[in-house]
């Protein structure tokens, strides 16, 4: 008996979704011209990732190319650029983070305790440098530092001290990438925390300032608070990226003088791959460093899960 | 005794105040006032420039930067092609995702739970840069113009943040119009899209300037000049410091390269400009529906 009443359940179950389907045909429709872009631009290349372990040939195509296993992640982890690269590579991302992460949160917790107009003058012009394109960019950044006419060293000079010719010293690079990292997307940043900022409930800070506590402290033990679960998030996300720093900024910002601190991964697998046409030794290096950020994402997120609760998944 | 310590805590909110506006003050001035050095170099005399007489205000004013930009007839080229990969890329873009968005936000819509898997698995999995070169070789985009505007026709995270716009508008502004007899295009078209202007305006302008200032994929992709954007061109003059002869046709040849050198720096400077003013005009208007889109973005997280 239990067994008729079942079958006869999932027979209208199954009309119901067939029915639910030819009513929102309409929906499909909808997201067809998505999945054919995901399929085209985004899966497509993932079947690709397999001339990582082959010896790729133009003529012989991806599918036909002969299968080499590890080879070409042997020869990268053996090759001269190996130790340079990732050493870039963990410096920028690290300095970043240590530098750059906290200051969006301190420009949000400032600006909301300042008056509504000074607010919305400060976060109009900061947030007008993530407008600025890469290529723009790195072009302030070289007429800035030029050793004859740029403002830095006119400000140096200015000073009394001694002209600095930034973009042909090893060690000002990753200095260079950083700040004007931070002066670009700094404001931006922000955003995020601003929102999170209007969650803040006004009675208990209204409690907090009867019970004497001056608005220095309110800051710090109502107003941080709530940003927490943000923080822990973007920080996450943000160690899941530590051997990912763009091509973009860095190719433009390299010289013959300085690439000895700019070579970083993703600069040696453009040039590996579509500069010298190594194309599998590029797919390898590629795929090893997305092995290695899916690998700290997870287990970042994991110890947050134990240590705070919060969690990407 | 109680109003004392009133007091002291007023004297102390006072002096946070202060501090905090001045820091405020500050971050205002490390911003600006590089961006206000740059306007003013482009309208300066170069050898004052870098005799460092300009601070704020232009010295031995001159127009010549901008003259020379305009006579150069590759700019404009990359102006025209940017303007259409942008326009035409940035509408494409909310085509396919709004509407895919909205779909997706349904909750009597059959699979889409595996739809949001297959969307978000590419946030953290790529072919990387040679299996993408591969495919879009293999497809025949090679230096087409129509990959420049079909490259970007989504995102992951943009669809994401469309999804949960959608999923906060009622249900039962839906449910009328179906009793009504209305079909999910026109409830999309005439209820759905009208109240959904900040979600519009957001998309638009992280599409726009996404494909306004996308400089990598053109570089990879195009062989042709006469189809390369704007950000092409001013990598040329920027970071190559390639003055072409054309714009230094009349510079006499005795002192020419000192004052081409000179030149080329002033063209930087104008080009800058030039380059980035569209977009910096534009986003104080959009500016009330960033805090709105990130929001969205952050509930989920």
């Amino acid at each position: 008996m239990p067994e008729i009443a079942k079958k006869g359940r999932s027979r209208t179950t199954k009309k119901k979704l067939l029915h639910r389907i030819l009513c929102n045909w309409e929906l499909y429709i909808f997201v067809l011209p998505l999945v054919v872009y995901f399929i085209l631009f985004r899966y497509m290349p993932m079947y690709g990732v397999q001339i990582a372990f082959k010896n790729f040939k133009v003529s012989k195509g991806i599918w036909g190319s002969e299968w080499v296993g590890f080879r070409y992640f042997t020869q990268f982890f053996h090759s001269f650029y190996f130790e340079t690269v990732i050493r870039n590579t963990l410096t920028i991302t690290l300095l970043s983070l240590v530098l750059g992460f906290p200051l969006p949160i301190l420009l949000a917790l400032a600006l909301n305790e300042t008056t509504a107009r000074l607010k919305k003058t400060v976060q109009t012009a900061t947030f007008a440098p993530h407008f600025i394109s890469t290529v723009v960019m790195c072009g302030i950044i070289l007429v800035f530092t030029s050793p004859s006419s740029g403002l830095i060293n006119q400000i140096i000079a200015a000073l009394g001290g001694q002209r600095i010719n930034f973009m042909q010293q090893t060690s000002m690079f990753k200095w260079i990438y950083i700040i004007s990292g931070i002066w670009q997307e700094t404001g931006w940043n922000s955003i995020i925390y601003v929102a999170a900022l209007s969650n803040v409930s006004s009675e208990q800070l209204e409690a907090a300032r009867i019970d004497g506590a001056n608005k220095l402290q309110r800051v710090i033990y109502i107003n941080f608070p709530v940003l927490v679960p943000t923080i822990i998030i973007l920080l996450i996300l943000r160690c899941g990226s530590l051997m990912e720093l763009g091509y973009e900024k860095i190719y433009l910002l390299q010289n013959d003088v300085n690439i000895p601190a700019s070579e970083v991964i993703s600069t040696y697998v453009y040039k590996s791959g579509l500069e010298s046409n190594n194309y599998s030794l590029s797919a390898a290096v590629g795929l090893f460093n997305s092995a290695i950020n899916s690998v700290i994402l997870v287990v970042v997120n994991l110890i947050s899960k134990k240590v705070s609760e919060i969690s990407l998944w | 005794m109680k109003k004392q310590t009133l007091m002291l805590q007023s004297n102390a909110d006072n002096l946070f105040d202060l501090v905090n506006r001045i820091i405020l003050y500050l971050v205002l001035f490390v911003v600006v006032y590089p961006m206000l050095y740059i306007v003013a170099a482009s309208f300066s005399d170069p050898y004052q420039v870098a005799a460092g007489k300009l601070w704020l205000w232009p010295v031995g004013f001159t127009l010549e930067g901008y003259e020379r930009l305009i006579h150069y007839g590759e700019i404009w080229t990359g102006y025209g092609n940017t303007i259409y990969y942008t326009v035409a890329g940035t509408l494409l873009a909310l085509a396919v995702t709004l509407p895919a968005a909205f779909a997706l936000s349904r909750k009597d819509f059959v699979g889409r739970g595996g739809l949001m898997v297959m969307v978000m698995i590419t946030m953290f999995f790529s072919g990387g840069l040679i299996p993408t070169y591969l495919n879009i070789k293999n497809l025949g985009l090679l230096n087409t113009r129509t990959l420049m505007i079909i490259s970007g026709a989504s995102s992951a995270y943009n669809l994401i943040v469309s999804r949960t716009f959608f999923s906060t508008i009622p249900e039962e502004m839906f449910e009328a119009a179906k009793i009504d007899g209305c079909s999910y295009t026109r409830i999309f078209l005439q209820i759905v899209l009208p109240l959904s202007k900040p979600i519009i305006a957001v998309m638009a302008m992280y599409f726009g300037v996404g494909h306004w200032n996308d400089y990598f994929g053109p570089m990879i992709y195009l062989k042709t000049r006469s189809f390369f954007p704007l950000q092409l061109f001013l990598r040329e003059i920027l970071i190559q410091s390639k003055v072409s002869a054309e714009m230094l046709a009349d510079a006499e040849m005795a002192e020419a390269a000192a004052k081409s050198a000179r030149i080329s720096e002033l063209i930087k400077y104008s080009s800058i400009i030039i380059s980035t003013l569209p977009m910096l005009m534009i986003y104080p208007f959009l500016q009330r529906f960033f805090i709105k889109g990130v929001m969205i973005g952050a509930v989920k997280g």
